[in-house]
């Protein structure tokens, strides 16, 4: 069935004339994603009311087929003016080509500057040092955890260091050695990344041509992790913790890094004696320098290079980064708000869990902004994660692997980068 | 009767014609092309960085580690899932067919619900099934005393899993045909059989094999060019994992077609994929044909 599929897309890309939807020249179009997407036509109207004679259109995408239908459109010809992506998809549109450079509009704007955003956010969208994307909202992880198991093994506050990390975690087996202390998922590239870039790795090395996962930082990390499912601290096994909340509930792990959907949803899942027992903390750091980096999430809205509205566009950017809109929009999905004087705000400033994402987003960091790298971090990290937690190769071998299909994955990169000239 | 015309035959097949050959052999040979370059989301932004790179990508499915696991995680669920789904549904063909049981209608609709169902929903409601502490297996298992599995995070079992689930999900479908086949046996055979005091196997063995012959060898083909696909079972329950004991060359297709954009790459998977099936389907004609005889 699927390779029908790609016969239809293939198809479709060879027999799609320019299917440009000529509407009136005040109608811009916007394509949203996932809830945040739902939500943001609540916000319309006002747009509107504001600048009397110009429309938008949303449509709706949801995220599982987000990045496939926004690389289908560009083949086809058919992005909307203006469109939301993951801000870790901006290099790859950028190297599509598709999306319009953003500094003269920042540099003009009236409503917003660079610095009304995380610097490590906005770094995100920012490409050989032009900015191509507008963060929207942000999201990054911090650590979850119960108070009330870490009390019993004899801390008052959360671990501020990897060493205090584990030993706190070490304690906790110890009290009750059926269960786990920390969540550190094998199916999810994020926990090895985060802690490889806390030890101040670069990842990949050579702009970004080569793996660098074998060098010392990385290593030292990986080795750091590896020793919670070496010692029992953390759980191997991934069928066995389907209800991450149910878990957290059993105290199956008493910590775990997470993002803030999470905080919505142990509000709402977890049983109300659990609610005074649970807490968000900044993440812990290899060094003195706390909290230690997170990544930098969250989406951007980019302009589309080929529309005739561009202006347009930017008047609708601008109205989405505006204060009072960035607000009312928190208060409507949760979506943590770009825009950093937004954090002032009553409703954020006294939400205690929202305290540490506070802390933490002033300390993120990008991952590489190369096209390859999604397919670098689910295909190839995760992979390797698995085996070596599984005991199936040492850490030594598994980044070597790692660095060695990274490579591989480069190879294109390399190549064009040899074209013109930049290797 | 007038002679046909060349005319009248370009008006009745001349539509179905036009859309074979645009929706499928073009895009086929599209596809056929693309194999032979490197083609990925570079490509899609900047023509100039397209090669040809020739077999490249062929050879490099040889030294593909990931690409031989696929191929024999793929040809383990074939082997395995292909004949017990097979005996799965004759069996239940035979059961439902006797003369003694009752209130057919119902055990045909039940053995036949799973093959309508969603199969998205249903891999969801067997990942609850397998689940190693609160699952419903694990929990009939505790009965034999049987110590607790871990059906689908263990390396060894998810496999197996994954074949229960795809038989249990599928044997009704092939078994209606079976049933099919089963009413065309004329009954003479059978009475004939009895009054020379045929025992019951050597009826089944000697009348009901030989006349479901021709079934059997559709239902085999179409089973296993179905098996060969393998992938929205694994990609819902277990994406290929654990330890990519569970990744078939469709789910790995797709994931560096779809998900990574190396389409080049993937189309050589997709026709590679395309000649072991093609070989398959010979072998077991071949074979059919000499049993035959």
């Amino acid at each position: 069935m699927k390779s029908k599929l790609i016969f239809l897309l293939l198809s479709a890309a060879i027999f799609w004339s320019c299917g440009n939807h000529t509407a009136d020249k005040t109608t811009i179009t916007f394509w949203a994603i996932g809830a945040e997407g739902e939500q943001v036509s609540k916000l319309i109207p006002e747009f509107e009311r504001q600048n009397p004679g110009i429309k938008v259109r949303v449509q709706q995408i949801p995220w599982t087929a987000a990045h496939e239908k926004l690389i289908t459109a560009f083949a086809s010809e058919t992005l909307p003016d203006v469109f939301q992506v993951g801000n870790t998809w901006v290099p790859e549109f950028e190297a599509l080509g598709t999306v319009e450079p953003l500094d003269d509009y920042l540099m003009k704007s009236g409503v917003i500057r660079d610095t009304s955003f995380f610097e490590g956010i906005l770094s995100t969208n920012e490409i050989d040092g032009k900015i191509y994307g507008i963060p929207w909202y942000v999201d990054t992880r911090v650590l979850f955890y119960r108070t009330d198991v870490i009390e019993k093994a004899g801390y008052s506050s959360p671990p501020k260091t990897w060493n205090e990390l584990y030993d706190l975690s070490k304690k906790i087996k110890a009290q009750n050695p059926e269960n786990y202390a920390f969540f550190l998922p094998t199916n999810e590239w994020l926990p090895f990344i985060l802690f490889g870039i806390q030890n101040g790795s670069a990842l990949l090395k050579n702009n970004d041509s080569y793996g660098d996962f074998s060098g010392k930082p990385f290593r030292e990390a990986f080795e750091y992790l590896a020793k919670y499912y070496y010692d029992g601290l953390a759980p191997k096994d991934m069928q066995a913790v389907m209800n991450i909340y149910q878990a957290f509930t059993e105290a199956y792990f008493s910590m775990l890094i997470t993002g803030p959907w999470n905080v919505t949803e142990m509000k709402n899942r977890l049983p109300a004696q659990m609610q005074n027992k649970w807490m968000t903390a900044p993440l812990p750091s290899p060094d003195s320098v706390y909290p230690g980096y997170s990544l930098a999430g969250g989406s951007s809205i980019v302009i589309n290079k080929n529309s005739g509205k561009k202006n347009l566009a930017w008047k609708f950017i601008e109205f989405l980064s505006s204060h009072e809109i960035q607000y009312r929009f928190y208060n409507q999905v949760s979506a943590l708000p770009s825009v950093k004087s937004v954090w002032d705000e009553p409703a954020l400033k006294n939400d205690k869990y929202m305290q540490a994402f506070y802390v933490q987003l002033n300390r993120t960091k990008a991952t590489p902004k190369i096209p390859e790298w999604e397919q670098i971090v689910f295909a190839k990290i995760q992979q390797y994660a698995e085996f070596v937690a599984a005991k199936k190769l040492t850490v030594e071998e598994a980044l070597k692997e790692l660095d060695s299909d990274t490579d591989k994955i480069l190879e294109k990169r390399r190549w064009i980068l040899e074209k013109e000239g930049k290797l | 009767m007038k002679k046909t015309t060349f005319s009248t035959l370009a008006l009745f097949l001349g539509p179905g014609l036009a859309v074979l050959l645009i929706f499928f052999f073009l895009p086929v040979m599209a596809a056929f092309i693309l194999s032979f370059t490197d083609f990925n989301i570079y490509s899609l932004g900047n023509p100039d960085y397209l090669r040809f790179v020739g077999f490249d990508n062929y050879m490099k499915l040889f030294s593909d580690d990931m690409f031989w696991t696929a191929l024999k995680n793929t040809f383990y669920f074939v082997i395995a899932g292909g004949p017990l789904s097979i005996a799965a549904s004759l069996g239940a063909a035979i059961l439902l067919n006797s003369k003694l049981i009752r209130f057919k209608g119902i055990f045909r609709l039940t053995y036949f619900l799973p093959v309508v169902t969603t199969l998205v929903a249903v891999a969801i409601v067997w990942r609850y099934i397998y689940h190693p502490r609160y699952g419903l297996l694990n929990y009939f298992l505790g009965f034999c005393g049987i110590d607790p599995l871990d059906w689908l995070g263990d390396p060894h079992l998810a496999m197996p899993a994954i074949i229960i689930m795809a038989v249990w999900k599928n044997f009704g479908y092939n078994m209606i045909i079976f049933i099919a086949g089963l009413q065309n046996i004329p009954e003479e055979l059978y009475e004939a059989a009895s009054l020379e005091g045929a025992s019951a196997w050597q009826k089944f063995r000697n009348i009901t094999l030989p006349m479901l012959a021709p079934t059997t060898i559709f239902i085999t083909i179409i089973t296993m060019i179905g098996y060969f696909q393998l992938f929205a079972e694994p990609y819902v329950m277990t994406q290929g994992g654990p330890l990519n004991s569970t990744l078939s060359i469709v789910l790995y297709m797709y994931q560096e077609g779809f998900r990574w954009w190396n389409i080049g790459y993937s189309t050589a998977i997709a026709f590679s994929l395309f000649i072991i099936i093609l070989i398959g389907t010979v072998i077991q004609f071949r074979v059919q044909k000499a049993l035959e005889k």
